[in-house]
C-alpha cells in the first residue's frame, strides 16, 4: 500500500486565483454543488457539506487526490459519513449467502449496485479501493450495468464495512430485496456470442472450400478433390448445425408441440432440408451440397438476433413492490434498536420508522403523530396525518418525526403486496407478432409451390420430382423474413434510447403501434411534481413581508412549504427565524424580524381564532398566512401541467381515445375535464385496483390500451395494459414494472414516438414484401429444377444484405425526423 | 496438387485457433461490459500502473 504517494496536483496546493466570491461561484470543490450558508474550507477549497470534506480528506491523504484531475466537482455528493453498523444487517449469514457471488474462507467477492456512477473518475475511484482499505483487493467496475464488483479478505474487513466505504464515497450501495430472494440475471449474450462466433467459423471456412466449386474446379483437378472438400464442408458445417442453431432446433419443436406457429417452425425446416439434403449429395458423392448457404444462413440468422437482443442492463423493467422497499428496519427490542433484514421481519415487531423512511408492512402507529405519504401506493399528493392507534398500510412514506409503529401482518401479506398477487392478463406473448403471422402465410405457399413443382415433375421425370420439392424448400427458406424484423425494430429502439425511451424489448414497438386507447395518470405524469405555479390571493404582500414568509417556509420540510418557498425564494434573503414550531399536518409559525407568522391550513388558522374568509372555488391546495394573528391572504398552490402536455393531449386525442386516471382527489375535475375532452373519461379517487379494472374493462371490447403512469400505484395498471410506460424524473430512478422507461422531458413528445412507431411497423412490413420478391424469383428457379449452389449462394446474401439495409437505412431516416434533443450516441445508455 | 492436402489441414488449424481465442474471451467475459474498458484506457497511468504491480 502507497499511503505515502507524492501527490503533485497543482489544483490542490496552489491556493485558487481570484476573489472570494469567484470561488464560491465554482461550487463545491468535490461535487460542484453551489455554495451558500456554511461551507467548509480546507486547503484553500471549498466544501458544501462535511461529508465532501471528509471524501476529499480521504482521497488525498492515501494519495488518491488524481480524481480531482478528471474534471471540476468530479464527485458525488456526499452524506454524512455512515457508519457501518448501519450495514450490519449485511453480515447475518442467512442475508450474506445471497447477496455475495463467491465466498471461501479466506476471501469474498460481492458485486455492488450502485447507481450514482457516473463518470470516468467514478470508474477511477471504485477501482482504486484497494488503496482506501488494505483489506480489499481487486475491484471492477461495469459502467453500464452500474455495478462494482469487490474482492476482500474475510480477515480484514467485513461485507458492511465495504458497504460502509462505498457509502461514504458518495456510492451508496443499493441492494434489491429480489437480489437477496435470490434472482440473479444470467449473463444471456455470452451464449449467442458463442453461437455466433462458432457459426462465423463454419461459414468463413465452408465458403473458402465452396469458392473453388463454382468456379469449375473439377476441370483441373478431377472429382476427388471435390468430394474431399465436400467432406470438410459437412464436418466443419456439424458443430454450427449442433450448438449454433440449438435455439432454432429447440423453439421449433416447442413451438410444433405446443401447436402454435411461429417464423421458427419455417426456419428449422429450412435448415433441416438444407442439411439433409447437402448431407446426402456429399455422402453419395453426387455433388458439393449447399452448406455454404447453410452456415450462411445460420450466421445472419444470429446476427439478426444479436442485433435484436438490445437490452438496458442500468435499467430495470421487471421491478416489482420489493424493489421499492428497504432491505433493513430498524426493530425496537426493548429499549435497544437493531437493524434487521426486511425477509426476516414478523408480526408483532416494533419498528422505527424514521423521516422518509417506508413502512414496510400494514402495522399500528403506536407512537406519533404521523403524516403519512401515501403518494406511491394510491397517488393521492396530500399526505394523512395518523394518531396513535391507527392503522397505517405499508408502502406509507413517513414525512417529519420518528415514529414507532407495530406491524400486523407480514411483508409477504400486507395490502399493497397483495395487489401484485392480483391475477393479472397472461400477457398476449410474442408470439402474435408481424413477423410469425406473415410466415404463416408464407409458409402455406411455400408448401403448396413445392408440392405442385413435385406433382408437376413426377409427370414429366419422376427422377427429378424430390429435387424440385426439396430445391423450393431450400432456396424459401425464410432468412430474410426472420431479419426484416429484427432490425428494423432493433433499429427504432435504438433510435428511441437515444431520445431517453427506453424499451423492453424491441417487440415492444409492434405493441405500440397498434395502440388504439391512451391512458394517463395525473400526478407525476401529466402534472410535474414540485413545480406548481403558484397564486396569491389577498391584498398583495410587502416585498419584506414575502421575505418573512419565505424565511419560514424554508425551516420546514412538507411540500408545501418547501413550494412556497422555492417559488418566491429568489429574491430575498433568509433571514433568522426564532420560536419556530411545526403542528404536522396543520401548519408553521416562527418570528422572523420581531414579527409573528403563522402558515397553515384554514382550520387550523380558525382554532387560533384567525377568521379565515370563505374560499372562493379553487382548485389545488391553499395555505393560508397570518401575521401578527391578522389574516393576511392566501397562496393557491396547482399542480402545475408539465410543458407542452397540454399540447400532447391536444395532438393524441385526434388519433387516440384518451382517459385519465388519479389516485389524487376531485378539485381539479373541471381543468382536465376541459384539456381532455367532455366525452373522455376522467376519473379521480382511483385506487390502484379501480385503475387495473378500468384497463380491463377498456380492454374487454380489444382495444389495445397503453397506460403512461409513474407511481407504484399505477403498477397493476402498467402491467395489466399491453404497453405500459413508466415516466421518470431521471433514468435510472426507481420505476414500476414497465415496458416502457421515459424520461419525464419526453413525454411532449410522445405523440411522435407513438408515430414513430407506426412508421417502423410499416418498414417491417416493405422489408417483408423485399423478402418475398426475393422468394418468388428463388423459387421459380428452384420449381423448374435450375437450382445451383451458386445461385443459392448468391440469392441468399443478396436478399438478406437488401432486407437488413431497408430496414436499418429507412427507420434512420425516420428517426430523423423524429423530433426531440438526440443525445450523442456514447451516451445513449441510461 | 498434392500440396494443397498440407494447406488444407493448416489452414483449418490457423482458423481453429482462432476460434479458440475467442470462446477464451466471451469465457473470460470480455464481451460482457464492452464499454467500461474504453474508458479504463484512459486511466491507466503512472501511479495506477505502479500500484497495480505491487498489489500483484
Amino acid at each position: 500500500m502507497t499511503n505515502t504517494a507524492e501527490y503533485t496536483d497543482p489544483r490542490l496546493d496552489a491556493p485558487l486565483q481570484g476573489s472570494e466570491a469567484d470561488r464560491l461561484d465554482s461550487g463545491c470543490f468535490h461535487c460542484g454543488t453551489p455554495l451558500r450558508g456554511s461551507v467548509f474550507i480546507r486547503r484553500d477549497k471549498s466544501f458544501c457539506c462535511a461529508g465532501c470534506l471528509a471524501v476529499f480528506e480521504l482521497l488525498t491523504e492515501n494519495g488518491l487526490g488524481d480524481f480531482y484531475r478528471f474534471g471540476k466537482a468530479a464527485g458525488v455528493r456526499a452524506k454524512a459519513a455512515p457508519k457501518a453498523e448501519e450495514f450490519g444487517y449485511l453480515d447475518e449469514p442467512a442475508l450474506r449467502r445471497q447477496l455475495v457471488d463467491y465466498a471461501d474462507a479466506r476471501q469474498t467477492r460481492a458485486t455492488f449496485r450502485v447507481p450514482s456512477v457516473h463518470c470516468i473518475a467514478c470508474v477511477w475511484l471504485l477501482e482504486n479501493l484497494y488503496r482506501l482499505n488494505p483489506g480489499i483487493g481487486y475491484c471492477r467496475v461495469n459502467f453500464p450495468r452500474k455495478e462494482v464488483l469487490v474482492t476482500f479478505e474475510n480477515s480484514k474487513v467485513k461485507l458492511s464495512e465495504v458497504a460502509a466505504l462505498l457509502a461514504a464515497l458518495g456510492y451508496e450501495p443499493q441492494f434489491d430485496f429480489a437480489d437477496a430472494a435470490g434472482r440473479r440475471r444470467a449473463p444471456v449474450s455470452r451464449r449467442l456470442w458463442l453461437q455466433l462466433g462458432v457459426a462465423g467459423f463454419a461459414f468463413g471456412n465452408i465458403m473458402l472450400f465452396s469458392i473453388s466449386s463454382y468456379l469449375g474446379l473439377d476441370a483441373f483437378s478431377g472429382p476427388a478433390l471435390r468430394k474431399l472438400f465436400g467432406w470438410i464442408s459437412l464436418a466443419l458445417a456439424l458443430p454450427a448445425l449442433a450448438y449454433s442453431g440449438a435455439d432454432y432446433w429447440r423453439a421449433a419443436w416447442l413451438a410444433v408441440r405446443k401447436r402454435v406457429f411461429t417464423i421458427d417452425v419455417p426456419i428449422a425446416a429450412g435448415l433441416a432440408a438444407l442439411a439433409a439434403w447437402s448431407a446426402a449429395e456429399v455422402l453419395t458423392g453426387r455433388g458439393p451440397g449447399y452448406f455454404d448457404s447453410l452456415a450462411g444462413l445460420l450466421f445472419f440468422l444470429l446476427c439478426g438476433r444479436w442485433f435484436q437482443q438490445k437490452t438496458y442492463d442500468g435499467l430495470a423493467f421487471d421491478r416489482d413492490y420489493k424493489s421499492f422497499f428497504p432491505l433493513s428496519v430498524a426493530r425496537r427490542n426493548g429499549r435497544q434498536e437493531e437493524r434487521i433484514a426486511l425477509c426476516q421481519l414478523q408480526a408483532g415487531d416494533r419498528l422505527v420508522i424514521r423521516n422518509g423512511e417506508l413502512v414496510p408492512a400494514d402495522a399500528r402507529l403506536i407512537s406519533g403523530p404521523a403524516m403519512i405519504d401515501y403518494s406511491f401506493v394510491t397517488g393521492e399528493s396530500e399526505p394523512v396525518e395518523k394518531i396513535a392507534g391507527d392503522h397505517v398500510y405499508a408502502g406509507g412514506r413517513q414525512m417529519g418525526g420518528a415514529i414507532e409503529v407495530q406491524t400486523v401482518k407480514e411483508v409477504s401479506q400486507s395490502y399493497l403486496t397483495s395487489l401484485w398477487n392480483q391475477d393479472l392478463k397472461e400477457r398476449e406473448s410474442s408470439l402474435e407478432t408481424l413477423t410469425n403471422r406473415y410466415s404463416r402465410r408464407f409458409t402455406k405457399m411455400v408448401l403448396a409451390v413445392a408440392a405442385g413443382a413435385a406433382l408437376f415433375w413426377s409427370l414429366r421425370d419422376a427422377s427429378r420430382a424430390l429435387g424440385a420439392f426439396v430445391s423450393v424448400l431450400i432456396v424459401a427458406c425464410p432468412c430474410a423474413l426472420a431479419l426484416a424484423a429484427p432490425f428494423t425494430l432493433g433499429t427504432a429502439q435504438r433510435i428511441l434510447a437515444r431520445r431517453k425511451i427506453f424499451l423492453k424489448n424491441s417487440s415492444v414497438i409492434e405493441a405500440l403501434a397498434r395502440v388504439d386507447t391512451v391512458v394517463f395518470d395525473k400526478t407525476g405524469t401529466l402534472t410535474a411534481c414540485g413545480a406548481g405555479s403558484i397564486a396569491f390571493r389577498g391584498r398583495p404582500l410587502q416585498e419584506e413581508e414575502e421575505g418573512w414568509v419565505r424565511s419560514l417556509a424554508a425551516h420546514s420540510t412538507h411540500p408545501h412549504a418547501a413550494r412556497i418557498a422555492k417559488v418566491i425564494g429568489g429574491k430575498h434573503a433568509s433571514q433568522p427565524v426564532r420560536s419556530f414550531f411545526e403542528t404536522p399536518g396543520c401548519g408553521i409559525e416562527g418570528i422572523v424580524a420581531g414579527h409573528e407568522v403563522w402558515l397553515g391550513s384554514a382550520a387550523w388558522m380558525e382554532s387560533r381564532d384567525v377568521a379565515v374568509p370563505a374560499p372562493a372555488t379553487t382548485s389545488g391546495s391553499v395555505v393560508h398566512i397570518a401575521m401578527d394573528g391578522a389574516y393576511r391572504g392566501c397562496y393557491t398552490l396547482a399542480g402545475a401541467l408539465r410543458a407542452g402536455a397540454e399540447e400532447t393531449i391536444r395532438r393524441l386525442s385526434a388519433d387516440y381515445e384518451l382517459a385519465l386516471l388519479s389516485g389524487d382527489n376531485e378539485r381539479e375535475r373541471e381543468r382536465f375535464l376541459e384539456l381532455f375532452g367532455r366525452s373522455s373519461p376522467v376519473h379521480f379517487n382511483q385506487s390502484p385496483l379501480n385503475k387495473m379494472d378500468f384497463i380491463r374493462r377498456l380492454q374487454a371490447p380489444g382495444r389495445t390500451v397503453m397506460m403512461v403512469g409513474d407511481g407504484i400505484n399505477d403498477a397493476g395498471a402498467l402491467k395489466q395494459s399491453d404497453v405500459g410506460v413508466a415516466v421518470v424524473e431521471s433514468i435510472g430512478a426507481f420505476s414500476p414494472a414497465s415496458d416502457i422507461i421515459m424520461s419525464a422531458d419526453m413525454v411532449p413528445r410522445l405523440h411522435e414516438a407513438l408515430r414513430f412507431a407506426r412508421s417502423s411497423v410499416r418498414v417491417v412490413r416493405l422489408s417483408l414484401v423485399i423478402s418475398a420478391l426475393y422468394n418468388v424469383v428463388g423459387i421459380s428457379i428452384a420449381a423448374r429444377g435450375l437450382l445451383t449452389p451458386v445461385i443459392c449462394a448468391i440469392l441468399m446474401p443478396l436478399s438478406s444484405v437488401t432486407v437488413v439495409g431497408v430496414a436499418c437505412g429507412l427507420t434512420t431516416r425516420l428517426g430523423r425526423r423524429l423530433g426531440g434533443e438526440a443525445m450523442p450516441k456514447g451516451e445513449a445508455r441510461p | 496438387m498434392i500440396v494443397i492436402l498440407l494447406l488444407i489441414p493448416l489452414s483449418i488449424m490457423i482458423a481453429a485457433i482462432f476460434l479458440l481465442a475467442f470462446i477464451w474471451a466471451v469465457r473470460s467475459g470480455q464481451y460482457e461490459d464492452t464499454s467500461t474498458p474504453s474508458m479504463r484506457l484512459l486511466l491507466e497511468e503512472n501511479n495506477t500502473k505502479k500500484d497495480k504491480k505491487e498489489n500483484e
